[in-house]
């Protein structure tokens, strides 16, 4: 699904929710990871000027999870390391979106480059 | 002294001096700024020394919900009314702690019913 104004990322959260439910995840665990999955989806709007978020199923139980890929087509993140340190922001931000959502889940990926954007792979257990 | 109205969808009524928020779950940040806009108008308006902000209905509050949050107490903390937020889910709670964002400066209490004590006693 498209990211490109706010309320799509109402939409994105309700996608993951239904996600997270359908595996059978728990109160808490389905909590954190619509949080992340919040956090990566703006993003993706305010710094990568927009991109496309998809959500799968992947494995079977007890290690069935939902995989939240998140594509931009911004101008990439120059020093990783720094984006990735709590408290960090080249915007208006609070400094936690990308940290915080890293806490967040059981899996996180990055991988950013100037020509291709930034791609951000969550998952997360139902436990 | 009562009153109603709404905002984006969330309504704010204000009872006995204290101006009760119920957020609604699938708040946009437009809408954000919007309910931001009624809040300020509606203390202003009704001179209120309390404000109360429910969040029983929201599923997660990220980072940007919980700049709203704050950006609400301190707005309403200029035009001297106490904020306090209630009805924070436990699953919620505990993702704020795990994101780094703990709300400093954001009073809460589990129910209205208690935080309208705590502004009547002026404490």
């Amino acid at each position: 699904m498209t990211l490109a104004r706010s309320s799509d990322i109402v939409f994105a959260r309700e996608t993951a929710m239904k996600a997270m439910a359908k595996i059978g995840a728990s109160a808490v665990k389905r909590t954190k990871f619509v949080t992340a999955v919040s956090e990566i989806a703006r993003n993706a709007i305010i710094y990568g000027g927009g991109g496309a978020i998809s959500f799968r199923i992947e494995g079977v139980a007890p290690t069935i999870r939902v995989v939240a890929e998140c594509k931009d087509g911004g101008p990439g993140i120059a020093d990783m390391d720094l984006a990735l340190k709590d408290g960090y922001t080249t915007g208006s931000g609070l400094g936690l979106g990308l940290s915080g959502a890293r806490r967040l889940v059981d899996r996180f990926n990055i991988v950013s480059s100037s020509k291709t954007g930034t791609t951000v792979t969550l998952e997360s257990y139902a436990r | 002294m009562e009153s109603h109205s709404t905002s984006g969808g969330s309504p704010i009524v204000t009872i006995t001096g204290c101006v009760i928020v119920a957020i609604r779950d699938d708040l946009d940040d437009r809408s954000v700024m919007v309910l931001q806009d009624h809040l300020v108008d509606e203390i202003a308006r009704t001179g209120a020394t309390g404000v109360i902000i429910d969040i029983s209905s929201l599923e997660i509050v990220d980072t940007f919900a919980g700049r709203m949050l704050g950006a609400m107490a301190e707005m309403s903390k200029m035009l001297n009314a106490r904020t306090i937020v209630v009805g924070m889910r436990p699953a919620v709670a505990m993702t704020l702690v795990e994101l780094g964002m703990t709300l400093q400066g954001v009073e809460t209490a589990l129910n209205a019913d208690r935080a309208m004590a705590l502004i009547k006693a002026g404490r």
